[in-house]
């Protein structure tokens, strides 16, 4: 078996550090979830059911109108009220029983696999809103699934976007010092004073109209990403300044090693650790700088959902005050953040047992 | 003792003085429910009005705040839709319609106490007609390039003389403000006549004929009238109006914000809400004791209009190719069968508004044209048009042009209104059923107004226009192909099609008609050309939604603008049952 490098080696788990606990099962779980949204999800994110506008999450029933007990859960048909479109009833005569694996809308897995068939669903007329509907009747639930795969992506894309280029310029000056750090560092400075929150207004205001959404998109993530490498920059120059006078640099260095190679080989390696660290801190700063941007209407438009510009609709009086599953989406970053920092805690007291 | 005394007649000087003028005041009796002087009213704005200046001023809260400062010739009223007496008494028309003689009100007073005569209106419209002040009534004047002459025959008879006859003449009046000379003409003859009346001018400064006068303007948070005691209406029993002693407006800027203060009590008067918050303040009418009104189809129309503009050529190469697509009327009339109006009815007004064919709504009883059919959706009879147009769909359902290039465009849509947002979205998910891929674009307001009036850097727009009037005569602007809101080609020197050409030539022919059944014939067929032509796609007008406490009296809400206060001189407080 090939033994760990020792930049890996802090990784491992032993008695004396801290295990990785339920937050990497969460997020793995969460993320997979998100990634197979299209199978998981009873509907596609851009489904629209007109005759239900602003639905409640639909009530799963073990027990029917006459009393009767079954085993399996089923669902009731419900129609709006012809003049309050509030007011929901259920026709007991009408129901549908949950079922796993049918077709519905077609979906795309990784842009690789496409498929009609579904997690669980209920067959038409009957709707199973787990989430309620927003106010195209739009399934909540599986727009928050979609939705998910925008916000985390965002903030994974834009995590790793920083964390790159943090470990090229922070390695650079690190490892050439004098006024190529000088230089690499007040730029990194300069990133880190920018208020990226308006950086981010005037990119999205200057560009064209005719661009798609996805576009769009992606182009402020790349903006969120470039303006977050100052710090793990300056983190990683500090690790490179340390270890560049280790002995085993040293001894490279005296057979003849490169700058180059030494940075490769010996010394980034060393790094891996604090910039993990760092990714599990950014990735949820990222998430939410995309849902920020999302509610003010700065990110992904419609119909695409996010967990942004979903909970922007619960900036209305009236959606605030009458649909309360409007809000829902605002919850569902909440565990995700948890988890990233539980995830981050956990990496540093390693690190910190390691040393 | 005799200081009591002479401080007492002092302060009944004014109201002596008010009621020995009654008498000889040629005062107007109104019609409305005799009502119980005394209370004041909160009226909440989105923005503070820019001035009190009537002059010059542009914007809707302005309008609002000063049509209870000042007052017109003769007005429409907002409930009947039809033209009243107000100042002027009565009027007359010379045979050939070109004439137009009004009888002054004699005996009147601004709300300073100086009397009014033909020279304020003599005044007043010479301050409108000159094109140094740059008054936006000028226009209304100004009939085919020539302008509206006027003389005084004696103290209280003025005669305008209009180029042509001109159909629409008596609502010309409503809302050109008699000015008060002895307080203007001197900073009209130094050229400042602009600059008069700001929010900064003392309150005592400024005057007029309106049911209430300036008490103190609180710039960016509210303005507060008092009731004018020299005004001239008095209701069925004798009593002056108005009956409230004072009627404040506040600064609230967003309508939810507007919601929540109305339901807390702090405003009134609730006008502008949308369907969700009418459906989210319904169930509490009767513990919050307010009152919510569906007034019905409004003058606002909203919209899907594409790019047409010809100067794009050349300079936006991208636009120019999809103008193709735009300017084939089976192109535009396909999209307009695709969408789902009564989706748009039911999801985004909850059924509070009206599927259109044309501009013109439903709410608008005199020109709306009922033979003329709303566009049902119908996918089929949309694939046929596009199909005899040269598109065909590949294996994805994708429309492609004749070309082979997939049909996608962006749809612009000012991001401060969630209504055209949600239209938006729905117009989206329409077109895709027919393999149109279009794209939501949210644009800030004025970037906008900047893209659509300006560069022409936009493919297609959903946006709303609100007519101000009932009458035709206001779409001149948008219709005629010179018109200078002639939205969907602008700056066309000629009309670029036939139909364009006989647009034209009917919006000229109906502001001539003076016979209405005549000049009705003649919109009629301005809408059929609209409907079947689709140079805006008409979408839906929404019902005007209003709100006020149920104890106050003769609140009847209009579809014509300043929806609930219009007759802001009738509102009264029922007083308290028992009392």
């Amino acid at each position: 078996m090939k033994p760990l490098t020792p930049a890996f080696s802090g990784l491992r788990s032993t008695n004396s550090v801290p295990r990785f606990t339920w937050a990497v099962w969460f997020l793995l779980a969460i993320h997979a979830m998100v990634a197979l949204a299209g199978f998981v999800a009873p509907y596609s994110f851009e489904t629209q059911d007109r005759e239900h506008p602003y639905a409640r999450p639909t009530r799963l029933h073990f027990v029917d109108c006459s009393g009767k007990f079954h085993f399996h859960p089923f669902v009731y048909v419900t129609k709006a009220a012809e003049n309050d479109l509030n007011d929901y009833q259920q026709d007991c005569a009408q129901t549908a029983g949950i079922e796993f694996f049918p077709h519905g809308d077609s979906y795309t897995i990784l842009g690789m696999f496409s498929s009609t068939r579904h997690l669980f669903g209920v067959r038409a007329p009957a709707n199973l809103f787990l989430m309620g509907t927003d106010g195209f009747g739009r399934d909540q639930f599986s727009r928050l699934l979609y939705g998910g795969q925008v916000s985390l992506f965002a903030g994974f894309v834009a995590a790793a976007f920083s964390v790159i280029a943090g470990l090229l310029l922070g390695g650079i000056a690190g490892m050439y010092g004098g006024t190529v750090d000088d230089v690499a560092m007040r730029f990194a400075e300069f990133f880190i004073a920018v208020p990226w929150f308006y950086l981010l207004i005037a990119v999205r205001a200057f560009l064209p109209l005719q661009i798609s959404p996805i576009t769009a998109f992606l182009l402020v993530v790349a903006v969120i990403g470039l303006v977050g490498w100052g710090r793990p920059a300056r983190l990683v120059r500090g690790v490179i300044l340390s270890a560049r006078e280790r002995n085993f640099v040293l001894a490279a260095r005296g057979f003849g090693a490169s700058n180059a190679y030494l940075l490769r080989r010996h010394l980034m390696p060393l790094t891996f650790r604090v910039l993990l660290t760092q990714m599990a801190v950014l990735i949820p700063q990222f998430i939410l700088a995309e849902v920020i941007l999302s509610f003010l209407g700065l990110g992904i438009g419609e119909p695409f959902p996010s967990w942004g510009n979903m909970l922007a609709q619960a900036q209305q009086y009236h959606v605030l005050v009458s649909y309360w599953w409007m809000l829902l989406p605002g919850l569902a970053p909440v565990p995700v953040f948890l988890a990233y920092h539980s995830l981050a805690e956990t990496l540093q007291e390693r690190i910190k047992s390691n040393i | 003792m005799r200081l009591v005394l002479l401080w007492c007649v002092t302060a009944l000087l004014p109201f002596l003085a008010g009621s020995q003028a009654v008498a000889q005041e040629d005062l107007l009796r109104t019609t409305s429910d005799p009502g119980v002087r005394g209370g004041k009213l909160v009226i909440a704005q989105r923005s503070e009005p820019r001035t009190f200046n009537p002059v010059v001023a542009i914007d809707q809260n302005s309008y609002g705040v000063n049509a209870r400062l000042q007052a017109d010739l003769i007005h429409i009223n907002r409930a009947t839709q039809k033209t009243e007496p107000a100042l002027a008494k009565s009027w007359s028309v010379s045979k050939d319609g070109t004439q137009f003689t009004l009888k002054l009100r004699r005996g009147l007073r601004f709300s300073d106490g100086q009397p009014f005569d033909a020279d304020d209106v003599l005044f007043s419209f010479k301050v409108y007609l000159d094109e140094q002040v740059h008054s936006s009534q000028r226009d209304l004047l100004i009939i085919s390039g020539k302008r509206v002459k006027v003389e005084k025959l004696d103290a209280y008879t003025v005669r305008f003389t209009f180029p042509s006859p001109y159909a629409p003449v008596e609502r010309v009046f409503d809302g050109l403000a008699i000015l008060p000379r002895h307080l203007l003409e001197k900073d009209y003859q130094a050229g400042k006549i602009g600059q008069a009346w700001t929010l900064n001018t003392p309150p005592e400064k400024i005057v007029g004929l309106g049911a209430f006068r300036l008490k103190q303007a609180v710039p960016g948070d509210r303005i507060v009238l008092e009731r004018n005691p020299y005004y001239w209406k008095i209701d069925s029993k004798g009593q002056r109006l108005p009956y409230l002693d004072e009627l404040t407006f506040v600064v609230v800027p967003t309508q939810d914000a507007q919601v929540i203060r109305f339901q807390a009590g702090d405003s009134q008067i609730i006008s502008g809400l949308s369907a969700d918050n009418y459906a989210a303040l319904e169930p509490e009418q009767k513990t919050r004791h307010f009152k919510l009104y569906d007034a019905g189809p409004g003058l606002e129309y909203n919209f899907l209009m594409f790019n047409m503009n010809s100067d794009v050529e050349g300079r936006l190469p991208e636009i120019t190719r999809k103008q193709k697509w735009f300017l084939d009327v089976r192109f535009r009339q396909a999209v307009s069968l695709a969408i789902d109006r009564s989706g748009i009815v039911r999801l985004v007004y909850r059924n509070r508004a009206a599927a259109l064919a044309t501009h013109v709504s439903p709410g608008n009883k005199a020109w709306f044209d009922s033979s003329v059919p709303v566009p049902v959706r119908s996918l089929p009879h949309a694939r046929e048009l596009l199909k005899a147009a040269g598109f065909s769909w590949n294996a994805d359902n994708t429309l492609l042009d004749s070309s082979g290039q997939p049909v996608e465009f962006s749809i612009m849509v000012s991001s401060s209104s969630a209504q055209r947002n949600q239209i938006a979205t729905l117009v989206q998910a329409d077109l895709k059923a027919i393999g149109i891929s279009a794209h939501v674009v949210p644009i800030e307001g004025r970037s906008a107004n900047d893209r659509l009036l300006n560069t022409h850097d936009y493919e297609a727009i959903v946006m709303g226009l609100v007519s101000g009037d009932a009458d035709p005569a206001p779409d001149l602007n948008i219709l005629e192909s010179n018109g200078q809101t002639h939205l969907w080609h602008l700056g066309e020197k000629t009309p670029a099609t036939p139909w364009e050409a006989e647009l034209d030539q009917l919006m000229q022919k109906q502001l001539v008609t003076l016979n209405y059944q005549q000049r009705k014939q003649i919109y009629d067929r301005v809408q059929e050309i609209l409907a079947q032509q689709l140079p805006m796609i008409y979408l839906v007008s929404p019902n005007i939604l209003v709100g006020a406490q149920e104890n106050l009296g003769n609140f009847h809400p209009a579809i014509i603008e300043q929806y609930t206060f219009w007759n802001a001189e009738e509102l009264f407080w029922h007083p308290p049952a028992g009392k």
